[in-house]
């Protein structure tokens, strides 16, 4: 391809010849590093008119090797020269700004502060959601109708075969165990108030929610994110079109609405799951198990894993959004905000799980 | 004659059965400033793509520097895009990396460069394209249009590559500046003898950039040649884009 870099050195002369290029000079470059150095000294005369090529990566070599100066005796073509002269000009020493240190403390208080502000941020997206639900009121005509069945349909529909199956499995699974251990009291008639309340009221709602913030959520937040990024957001104002009532107040209201739904349905095939290994298992007959269910399972429990779904769906889209809507326009911050959007939505989840419980320790549990 | 360092044979290119492409030809030698003209949606930028090797063309073959790109050997690949520099429309700067990181990137990808070495080279292209040190540590995300313009283009420069690929290079520039790209590009040129490609609607840059066009329309490269040869080919597209700026070529 081209003719590769040389380097002459005869009686006080150093000769440089061929194609002084990054790419010429990459296959032996510490071997060009090394002749250059040994030519350190003062008084010879560097001639690089025969040069036929100079780029910039060689001229600061030259440049490095000649301390960071113009040699005494040079001959050079006008042309390089100039190459050269631009490594010249550049500041000696250029201040990088000096690398950040945290120290632990400081990175808990900061961990804390962020915490802090991103509930605030929260709290002020659910302020502008009921100002805009208020809105919506006084002019119903701009309510986003295909924005919000879309919404139903992706996120409550997309998801009903993914939350069978695991609901089915998690039902086998639960029932078989629990089976295995009431079987050694011969209690056996008991699965089915364990498998009413821990999937009705508790697994149902957990299960599926920590699905939906996975699928759903971090759906939610890239999807705000790109539009962020590529300016679409704020395309939509410039519209005069609201980006909380078209773009989030939808995917908010779509998700709450959509989870007590897909929670009735997984706590469904869970149950169904159960009383399929309970067959197996204790020979438990399925209009047995269908009987005894309502006698095991006061409704309240139904209401309280309904109202779970219903709470949990909002937290999830909240928290998505919020995330997505604070992406900055790059591509790591969109990666890092779809990962916090997820976890602390189904932080979150746990967390309201445990004021449930709480709340709810009096009732829907059946008293023997 | 030298080997061409872009070669193009019968290229044909079709999305969902639309032909963009039909047997098209192209043969850039070394030392030629190729400007590509064409109307929108004649697939300019479909065609650098399949320079670039990004897109496989239907039919037909791309070499490079007389390497064809759709070779398969990885490291032979690596080395034939090391040479070729390329400048996106949008920029494409890495968005998670700051400006000085973005030009250090292809230097620090060779893997035989110190840092003193590296960051020496990523303030000469800086200042090549009119950029303050200072400017280094912004993100892509601080920085105007423009600005992320000429950072690109310091980025496709800093391995000063043999082949220079520029979609669009002045769009988004001010005249004054896209005067300085001009001059800059065709230093370059003169010091390093690149080869340069680009893709523009800009009269003025190829007035001062180009020594070759090439007009793509009807699917294929309809003229090629020396600019003021080009200029005189009577076809409608060519009468239409150079009509009225005609003097000001000349």
């Amino acid at each position: 391809m081209s003719a590769p870099p040389r380097l002459h050195v005869e009686s006080g002369r150093v000769l440089l010849s061929g194609h002084w290029t990054l790419a010429a000079m990459l296959p032996d470059l510490t071997g060009l590093q090394a002749q250059l150095a040994t030519q350190r000294s003062v008084d010879v005369v560097w001639d690089l008119s025969a040069l036929s090529r100079l780029d910039s990566a060689a001229a600061v070599l030259l440049w490095r090797t000649w301390g960071n100066a113009w040699p005494a005796r040079l001959e050079i073509s006008p042309l390089h020269r100039q190459v050269i002269e631009r490594v010249a000009e550049l500041p000696h020493e250029i201040a990088m700004p000096p690398a950040l240190r945290i120290h632990p403390i400081e990175f808990i208080g900061s961990l804390l502060l962020k915490a802090g502000r991103n509930l605030q941020g929260m709290i002020i997206l659910f302020g502008q959601l009921l100002l805009d639900v208020a809105f919506l009121f006084k002019h119903p005509a701009d309510i986003p109708w295909r924005e919000f069945t879309a919404n139903i349909y992706k996120s409550g529909a997309q998801a009903l075969p993914v939350t069978a199956l695991v609901g089915f499995l998690i039902g086998i699974t639960i029932s078989y165990l629990s089976a295995l251990q009431l079987k050694s009291f011969g209690a056996d008639i008991f699965i089915v108030n364990i498998l009413g309340i821990s999937i009705v009221r508790e697994l149902g709602p957990v299960l599926v929610a920590v699905l939906v913030a996975g699928r759903s959520g971090s759906a939610m937040t890239a999807q705000i994110g790109v539009m962020r990024v590529t300016e679409e957001i704020d395309a939509l104002s410039t519209m005069g079109i609201s980006r909380t009532i078209r773009v989030v107040l939808p995917k908010i209201i779509g998700l709450t609405v959509a989870m007590p739904l897909i929670v009735l349905w997984a706590s469904a095939v869970a149950l169904l799951g159960g009383m399929l290994a309970a067959m197996l298992q204790l020979d438990l007959s399925f209009s047995y198990f269908i009987e005894s269910l309502p006698r095991a399972l006061p409704v309240a429990n139904l209401f309280i894993g309904l109202g779970k779904g219903l709470v949990f769906g909002f937290v999830i889209s909240l928290v998505a959004c919020y995330f997505g809507l604070h992406v900055k326009p790059n591509t790591e911050s969109l990666s890092s905000n779809t990962t916090s959007a997820v976890v602390t939505a189904i932080t979150t989840v746990i967390l309201a799980d445990a004021v449930f419980a709480i709340f709810t320790r009096h009732i829907g549990v059946p008293q023997l | 004659m030298s080997q061409p360092v872009v070669e193009l044979t019968g290229i044909c290119t079709a999305f969902a059965g639309n032909f963009v492409h039909r047997d098209l030809n192209l043969r850039v030698e070394a030392g030629q400033i190729v400007g590509l003209l064409g109307g929108s949606g004649s697939g300019k930028t479909t065609l650098l793509r399949e320079m670039l090797g990004l897109l496989r063309p239907t039919a037909g073959s791309v070499s490079l520097f007389g390497f064809n790109l759709n070779g398969s050997d990885a490291l032979a690949q690596r080395a034939v895009r090391r040479r070729l520099g390329m400048l996106f429309q949008h920029g494409a700067l890495f968005s998670a990396l700051s400006v000085f990181d973005n030009i250090a990137f292809p230097l620090r990808e060779l893997r035989c460069l110190d840092e003193d070495w590296i960051r020496r080279l990523v303030h000469l292209k800086l200042a090549m394209v009119e950029m303050e040190a200072s400017h280094g540590k912004l993100m892509p995300a601080e920085l105007s249009g423009g600005m992320v313009k000429r950072v690109a283009l310091a980025r496709a420069l800093a391995l000063e590559p043999e082949l220079l690929l520029l979609d669009e290079p002045t769009s988004g520039l001010d005249p004054d500046r896209s005067q300085n790209f001009v001059d800059l590009v065709s230093g370059l040129q003169q010091a390093l003898g690149l080869t340069v490609i680009m893709v523009t609607h800009d009269l003025n840059t190829l007035a001062g950039l180009a020594s070759h066009v090439a007009v793509l329309a009807d699917q294929r490269i309809i003229a090629f040649g020396p600019k003021d040869e080009v200029m005189s080919v009577d076809h409608p597209f060519v009468t239409g884009f150079f009509g009225a700026d005609r003097r000001k070529l000349l």
